[in-house]
């Protein structure tokens, strides 16, 4: 790491290794920009535009953009906020989201964001859309009524596991998550619930089943501090 | 054919309507039918919304079900969650829960009791019974009441307060907490929060029994009143352990008629459909449970404090228990049949939660970590009952082998007691109403008898104390003669 790589964001100097991502760098530096379709081990996806970010006043996708030496990042501003509550309330209004009833709620990366970025309410009409549970499978629970098509089941189907259970389909508005197998269950596949396509899933749709509420609400993960806490707690317990 | 609840020519009547009740949880309606002499034709309680929540249980994962059917009540939510997690215990295959789990479950239960019943009678009884039936309605409210007995309104304040710390200390959180799971309990319970509770107990008790004092005083003002303000003899039902005494988490059901003969007693309450059979009926929502043996005419009971208060041997507590003779003794051998008897009963079992919570505190179980029963034989369909504040509660499920729930019946406590309220209005409306002008006051008359009851008519919405009334007296030919509202907002 030499002097000359580093960027600013929000006018702190962030240091970073070459081919990092801004939002890598970021977070390497306990520097929190929220993100859902980003996962550390993945190829990043571009998909959410949660962390959209100004990159020398232009927008664009903190987790595809390379760290180049001096940047100006500008993340967290009342604009770009704004633009992350409208589209997280597009993402409750979308699917089914009922966090009361949730099993995992405060294990959830939509609601840690929601109450991070303060979503009050949802404001738009909700879809309610119809969307079945998947439950045939003997260990894991398909609820894709709380998909947020991250594609990160997906992806880590696909390039960890090598099973590609899971898949997209469909356009627009109608694209979705299948399984894929003759019948679409889940219980026709070869997945297993220590796939690691079974482990990554920001939200609830892909769940271990019967363990829903061992670990109580109050004591999760996001339960006690906000999601962008977490970042400069885990970069304090690594240095 | 129950007197009172079918007019023979209602198109002739003049119908008023108290809609909605105030003072109890979600909207029911009231209506009267009169003639031109004032004399009441019929009288009946109708519970207008319809929420289906079946519905929304049905292809959900069974885990979940405890958790969900916290929303069906806004004020006893931890009694929808245990008797669910009673039920899904089985489903799941668990055999019987080490004592820790079960002891914190009571803990969070008559935590749950006394709560409820703390709010019941300080907030929604005690306008009507401390300032009277017929006060200044704007001050007949925990405002009102809080204006003049003062020591009282912060008692009854702190009290729902402990048990909501009760509540929050084993479930996780005040309200919608997920404690209690499938095989037993999530959460051990901290010395310190063991501490914390036990400190304060000893001066809930005495708050408690302060409170049975107060309403066994209010009586001797007037025992004539109070003995038969909306009485009717009905059998009753509740869950009794094997010695007989009261228990609120669990036993077997038994009913015994208007003299305290047994019906039925340690009936296993899996086999709930074998005794108890539900009618519809066309005007209203809620459904007409009775004892399947009897019929519908002689087959209905009550519920909730004064049922259980009376059904039991005895109740396993000292205070509670000798409270509960010295109001027995009013029956000279007999149960006790006026409504108001409930709020009477009600304070008794607050003070008999309290004791439980005590004596559980003082048990050094309460403090193990062995949480989670041993794993069985998983099974397709169980049934789970619990006496929730407000009465008999049946949680009943079939779940496939995919563990979805395919089936979900639900007897709320307070249908229940759907008869016993339509039966205390139409005392009350034959005693205090008949002949005479309808006022603002007899009206409440009526309510007075539901709210006896504490009703939960609706499981969302909860707006205490605040509820809307809207009394529309109308005409033979439906034209409005006159409309009397309150807390209602503008017109529209
Ligand atoms: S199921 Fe989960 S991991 Fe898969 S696309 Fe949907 S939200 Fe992402
Ligand atoms: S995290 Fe960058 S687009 Fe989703």
């Amino acid at each position: 790491m030499n002097e000359y790589d580093k960027f600013s964001l929000d006018g702190r100097p962030i240091y970073f290794e070459r081919g990092q991502s801004i939002l890598e760098a970021a977070l390497a530096a306990g520097v929190y920009i929220p993100n859902l379709c980003h996962h550390p081990e993945f190829k990043p996806h571009g998909s959410c535009k949660l962390c959209t970010v100004k990159v020398n006043g232009r927008f664009g996708s903190a987790c595809t953009i390379k760290a180049m030496p001096g940047q100006e990042v500008a993340s967290d501003t009342p604009e770009l906020n704004g633009n992350r509550r409208v589209l997280l309330q597009m993402l409750f209004v979308e699917g089914n989201h009922f966090c009361p009833g949730c099993e995992k709620s405060g294990n959830c990366k939509l609601q840690a964001l929601a109450y991070d970025i303060e979503m009050l309410t949802p404001h738009y009409r909700h879809f309610y859309p119809v969307r079945e549970i998947d439950a045939t499978h003997p260990d894991v629970l398909l609820d894709f009524n709380r998909c947020i098509m991250c594609e990160l089941c997906v992806r880590a189907s696909r390039d960890v596991d090598g099973k590609s259970v899971f898949a997209l389909a469909g356009r627009g508005t109608a694209s979705h998550v299948v399984v894929n197998s003759p019948s679409g269950k889940l219980g026709d596949t070869d997945f297993a619930l220590t796939d690691k396509a079974a482990s990554v899933c920001p939200v609830g749709a892909i769940l271990s089943k019967r363990v829903g509420f061992a670990v109580p609400i109050g004591e999760r993960q996001y339960d006690v501090d906000p999601i962008s806490a977490q970042a400069s707690a885990r970069q304090a317990e690594e240095a | 054919m129950f007197r009172l609840e079918t007019a023979e020519n209602p198109q002739k009547l003049r119908r008023i309507a108290i809609d909605p009740v105030t003072r109890v949880e979600g909207h029911g309606k009231v209506t009267l039918l009169l003639d031109d002499a004032d004399r009441i034709h019929q009288v009946r309680l109708h519970i207008v919304e319809f929420r289906g929540f079946e519905v929304f249980i049905e292809g959900r994962p069974f885990w979940e079900v405890p958790v969900t059917v916290q929303r069906l009540c806004g004020i006893c939510p931890v009694s929808h969650h245990l008797a669910a997690v009673k039920a899904m215990d089985i489903i799941a295959g668990y055999g019987a829960l080490p004592p820790t789990a079960e002891k914190l479950r009571r803990l969070m239960h008559y935590g749950q009791v006394l709560q409820s019943h703390a709010v019941h009678f300080f907030h929604l009884a005690s306008p009507d019974l401390l300032l009277g039936f017929d006060s200044e309605p704007t001050r007949r409210n925990i405002v009102g009441v809080a204006q003049d007995f003062p020591e009282i309104a912060k008692q009854g304040v702190l009290l729902r307060k402990y048990g909501q710390e009760v509540i929050r200390h084993t479930a996780g959180k005040r309200i919608h907490g997920t404690g209690a799971i499938p095989g037993g309990m999530n959460k051990a319970l901290a010395v310190a929060e063991r501490d914390e509770l036990r400190r304060d107990i000893d001066q809930m008790i005495e708050w408690a029994l302060a409170s049975v004092h107060m309403v066994a005083a209010l009586h001797r003002t007037k025992p004539e009143f109070y003995n038969h303000f909306g009485e009717f003899d009905s059998s009753m039902m509740g869950l009794v352990d094997e010695r007989g005494a009261m228990d609120f988490y669990h036993g077997g059901l038994r009913a015994v008629d208007a003299a305290g003969k047994p019906i039925f007693d340690h009936v296993d309450y899996t086999t709930y459909e074998s005794v108890l059979e539900e009618e519809a009926k066309s005007w209203s929502y809620m459904k007409f449970p009775h004892i399947r043996a009897l019929g519908p005419e002689k087959g209905w009971y009550k519920v909730g404090p004064l049922a259980r208060v009376q059904a039991c041997d005895f109740i396993p507590s000292p205070l509670a228990d000798l409270e509960r003779k010295k109001m027995m003794g009013l029956g000279h051998g007999k149960p006790v049949m006026g409504t108001l008897f409930y709020h009477w009963a009600r304070l008794i079992e607050l003070l008999h939660a309290a004791e439980v919570i005590r004596d559980l505190l003082d048990d050094p179980d309460i403090l193990g970590t062995d949480l989670m029963a041993d794993k069985g034989e998983r099974k397709g369909e169980a049934v789970g009952v619990i006496e929730a504040p407000r009465g008999t509660l049946f949680h009943h499920y079939r779940v496939n082998e995919n563990d979805l729930v395919t089936f979900c019946n639900l007897i709320v406590s307070t249908t229940n007691n759907n008869q016993a309220m339509n039966a205390a209005i139409r005392s009350v409306a034959r005693t205090h109403l008949d002949g005479r002008v309808v006022t603002e006051g007899l009206l409440n008359h009526i309510e007075v008898a539901i709210r006896a009851y504490d009703p939960c008519l609706s499981c969302a919405t909860h707006a205490l104390g605040q509820m809307p009334l809207e009394v529309d007296l109308v005409d033979a030919e439906g034209r409005l003669v006159s409309r009397g509202r309150r807390n209602m907002g503008p017109e529209r």
